[in-house]
Order: C-alpha cells, then sequence, then structure tokens
C-alpha cells in the first residue's frame, strides 16, 4: 500500500497578516480553510475530512469542525510540533487512499507575536506529568538554546562556522526581498548575520526565525475530484515519511535530526533521489536547523551541510538547491511558531510556477517539503513530503 | 570573563518515579537509575528501563563525575546561564546547567562534577561544575 498517486494538493492558502491583534485563533483558521478551499474551487459543504493540531484551540478537530460548521466523517489530530502538518498532509492522503475522505482540509493558525510570546528564550510551559519535567524543566531549555547546543555540537565534531550558518539566513534574505507579505524583507549579509546579537552561542538574532501570527490551510483531494477542478497544473502526492527522534534513554547524538529516518520513508516511496528534487522546503526554525535537516535528507554528506549552504548554494537562479523562495520562518512568516505547513505551501506555489517571478524555479516538476517539530535538543518530530507536477 | 550568579530555580516536580533521587539529592547523594536485568544505567530516571523494558530498575549512587556533549551559553535573559548536555561517567547523557564557572571558558569535552543547587522550596537539582 502507498500514497503515491492517490491524493493531490487541490488549495493552498498562506494568511497574508503577520500582525493580527483584532482575530481570534478560531478566526484564523477559519480564514485560511475558506482561502484553501476558495483556491480549490471547492467549498466548505464539500469537505469531509479534517485534520488539525496543537494550534487549535482546546480540543482541536471538535472546536473546530463546530466553529467551521463542517460535517466530516474522518477526523484526525497529530501533534509532532512545527512537523504536524506535513505530516498531517501524509495522513491525510493516507485517509484519501483508505476512501475514508473525498476532500481534506488540514489547517494551522496562531497568534504568538500578538500574545507577546518569547517564543525563542522563555521555557515553554509544561504539562507536569511529561515524564521529563522533573529533569529537564529546572535547567530552563528553550528553543534557541536547544538548538544552540545542536549547533555547538555541530561545530565541533564537522567544523561548521558561523559564517555558514549565516549563508542559510541570506539565501532566504534574498528570496524574502520578493515576497510582499514578508516580515522582513530586506536583504541581509554574512556579515550582518554573524553581528547581530547573540541570543544563545553560537546563534545569533539573524540566525533565529521571526515570531509572526497568521496561518495557512491545504486541501487534499481524491485524484478523480483533482482533475474535475480548475487548478493547473496539478500537485500529486508521491511519497511522504515521519519520525520521532528522542534522548533515547541517555544515549543520543545531535547532530542528525529525524529527517534521517523519514526522508528515505519518503524518496523510497516516491521513486527518486535528492538529485532529482528541483525545489526544497526546508522548516528553517533556525539556520541550524536547515543544515542539519539538507544532511539528513542526503543533499550532501553529514557534515558538509555547512559548505552544502555556502555562497548561496540555496539561492534561487544562483545556487544547486533553490530553498524556501517565499522567504522561510527565517524572513516570511512562522505563523503560531509552526513553520511545516508554508513550507507545503511555498512548495505548492512552485509546482504550480506561482512562486513570486523572481524566485520561480525553471520546470519545477519536483518538489520537498521538511518539517521539524518540537526541541531538536531533546525530542522532536520529523516528516517529509514529495511532490510533482502533473 | 562572564560568571553568573545562580539563578532563582522552582522545585521540580517530584513524582512517585523521582521521590528516591529527590530525597536523595537533600543529603547530597546523587543517584542515576540501573536497571538489574540489563545492568544499564538511563537518563530521564523511569521506572521501566528503556533499553530493555525490564521493569526492575534501582537506584545506584553515582560517581558525579561527566563530561560536556554540548553546552550553550543563554545570553539574551534576565538571569543569564550555562545550559547542557553532561555525559555520565556512568554512560548516559543528561540535560543541566553548567555553575560556578567562566560562560566564556565553557568546552565540549570538559570535565566536570555534580554540584546540587537549593530550589525555591523544594529539593536541590543536580548541575554541574568544572571539575
Amino acid at each position: 500500500m502507498t500514497i503515491k498517486g492517490k491524493a493531490y494538493i487541490a488549495g493552498a492558502f498562506e494568511h497574508p497578516t503577520r500582525l493580527a491583534p483584532d482575530k481570534t485563533v478560531a478566526q484564523l483558521h477559519a480564514e485560511v480553510a475558506l482561502g484553501a478551499l476558495n483556491d480549490a474551487g471547492l467549498t466548505r459543504a464539500d469537505v469531509d475530512g479534517y485534520f488539525c493540531s496543537g494550534d487549535a484551540p482546546g480540543p482541536g478537530p471538535a472546536s473546530m469542525a463546530e466553529y467551521m460548521n463542517l460535517k466530516l466523517r474522518h477526523i484526525d489530530s497529530t501533534e509532532i510540533g512545527g512537523a504536524s502538518y506535513i505530516a498531517m498532509a501524509a495522513h491525510a492522503a493516507e485517509a484519501i487512499a483508505l476512501g475514508k475522505c473525498d476532500v481534506a482540509l488540514v489547517t494551522l493558525a496562531g497568534r504568538p507575536r500578538s500574545e507577546g510570546m518569547a517564543t525563542g528564550t522563555a521555557p515553554r510551559p509544561r504539562d507536569p506529568n511529561q515524564p521529563e519535567a522533573a529533569w529537564e524543566a529546572p535547567y530552563a531549555i528553550t528553543t534557541a538554546n536547544g538548538y544552540a547546543m545542536c549547533a555547538m555540537r555541530h561545530m565541533y565534531e564537522y567544523g561548521t562556522t558561523s559564517e555558514q550558518l549565516a549563508w542559510v539566513k541570506v539565501a532566504a534574505s534574498h528570496h524574502a526581498q520578493h515576497n510582499p507579505h514578508a516580515m522582513l524583507p530586506e536583504v541581509v549579509t554574512v556579515e550582518d548575520v554573524v553581528n547581530s546579537p547573540m541570543i544563545a552561542d553560537p546563534l545569533h538574532r539573524l540566525d533565529c526565525c521571526v515570531i509572526s501570527d497568521g496561518g495557512g490551510a491545504v486541501v487534499l483531494v481524491r485524484p478523480e475530484i483533482a482533475k474535475t477542478l480548475r487548478r493547473r497544473p496539478l500537485v500529486k502526492i508521491i511519497g511522504a515519511g515521519e519520525a520521532v527522534k528522542h534522548l533515547a534513554g541517555g544515549t543520543f547524538d545531535l547532530t542528525t535530526s529525524g529527517a534521517s529516518r523519514a526522508g528515505p520513508m519518503a524518496f523510497a516511496e516516491a521513486g527518486v533521489t535528492p538529485a532529482d528534487i528541483k525545489y526544497a522546503s526546508i522548516y528553517d526554525s533556525f539556520t541550524i536547523t536547515v543544515i542539519i535537516q539538507l544532511e539528513d535528507l542526503g543533499f550532501c554528506a553529514k557534515g558538509a551541510g555547512g559548505k552544502f549552504v555556502a555562497d548561496g548554494n540555496l539561492i534561487s537562479g544562483v545556487g544547486k538547491l533553490p530553498f524556501n523562495t517565499d522567504g522561510g520562518g527565517l524572513c516570511n512568516n512562522h505563523p503560531a511558531n509552526r513553520g511545516s505547513m508554508t513550507k507545503v505551501i511555498e512548495a505548492v506555489r512552485q509546482l504550480r510556477g506561482e512562486a513570486n517571478p523572481a524566485v520561480q524555479v525553471k520546470n519545477c516538476d519536483l518538489a520537498l517539503a521538511q518539517g521539524t517539530g518540537f526541541q531538536l535538543a531533546t525530542r522532536h518530530g520529523s516528516a517529509t513530503l514529495i511532490m510533482e507536477r502533473e | 570573563m562572564a560568571v553568573f550568579a545562580a539563578r532563582k530555580l522552582a522545585p521540580p516536580v517530584v513524582t512517585a518515579e523521582g521521590k528516591a533521587f529527590f530525597d536523595a539529592a537533600r543529603h547530597g547523594r546523587f543517584l542515576i537509575p540501573v536497571c538489574t536485568a540489563c545492568n544499564r544505567a538511563h537518563w530521564y530516571p523511569r521506572a521501566v528501563c528503556p533499553f530493555c523494558a525490564g521493569e526492575s530498575v534501582e537506584w545506584r549512587e553515582a560517581s558525579g563525575k561527566g563530561t560536556i556533549y554540548t553546552f550553550s551559553v543563554m545570553r539574551r535573559v534576565q538571569e543569564p546561564y550555562v545550559i547542557a548536555h553532561v555525559t555520565l561517567a556512568e554512560g548516559p547523557t543528561m540535560l543541566t546547567n553548567i555553575v560556578d564557572c567562566d560562560a566564556d571558558k565553557v568546552r565540549i569535552g570538559q570535565p566536570v562534577i555534580v554540584v546540587f543547587q537549593d530550589t525555591e522550596n523544594g529539593p536541590p537539582v543536580p548541575m554541574f561544575k568544572p571539575a
């Protein structure tokens, strides 16, 4: 059983807002849902499958199904942090392949910027029943210093430099300048990044993604439905993989992510290799996140990620692997502190030929979206999705 | 040179699985969980061995010695601190803080030794300082 060719992404929508003090989280979910359905040429009444994750308020799918007044026959929720939306797109394809639903909606929305959340520098609240609570909470692990510890070890083992990390941000900024919605549209240099304030050694402020309000949604449908819709070219799901990587009883490394397992699963199902990929959306919570995932996915050898990203290799029209052509989480948008929905959306734009013209990849017929969720330095989810133009 | 004052620490959540550890910590003893079936130490502590799923895990006194696997100096906060993963002499690697140190001189591979830090109205928690 495979999902290859069994489902298509018929609709995709990224909320244009980056600051939404006058909207609720539920309202943002509904707005992105309607945006994606409108993009597909479908209506709310067509939706019979719904997927949301931990960003949805309260009891998640039940709450949002009620708010949007959806009538569903398939409901699911996956919580692997920022990787959830890539995983749920794959789960929607699975449900469609099994005949459990015909039109699946996946939504993400949140307002960390309006709510004044110190996303990277404050420890996240922890459920006291989380088994690691007593053994981690006293040490104030935060998103920024956790990923920083991964970067520190990567530098120690492989000689990766701050300048190489900076190239990831530089490439993202080159793309963001063409995105009218980008939060940070200014082009930056390697010097700008390494001279920005140190947040948690060795990560500088410009190694960190933005904090933004907003959201996004995708609609997946059966092939028979996709072929009746107005959207062309079609975007077909051809492979997916997912993994959780954790501390394994205290026997772990921090230079490899779950992408080292999720990626090969997705490539095997799709029947393609990293060399075939024309465009890659790579979750960029921090610059180091991109380098580790690129290695794990096989775009370069383990430890060679720093050299791979240097000198503009990720810049569309310049380098070998155009990435995050919307500006990514580093420059464009990181709604709800969860980056993989916007990764799928930009991949869809690229496959349709609807990316900003200055960054559109020529003949983009094969794209990958990669997400990492939660904390790379303790436990995280990873999800890979491979899509093909038809 | 960056020497940080001790942070105010909230008390740890003491569960049924962690009570013996924190009782010993109050007496300055650093225990680690070891499975009686496979004889391996693990971290974080749990009642079921993560390696062999054995359900007879016992607490043993550890050397308190370790080396820094990785770290970061958290600078952009009110009370800066050094976070780290430390690999214990007994095998497992644990999340912790490095204290009583010059944060600018902390290095991967550096030998460290356990030092208990008081929490507010709770048991002390294990941190490490340069050996």
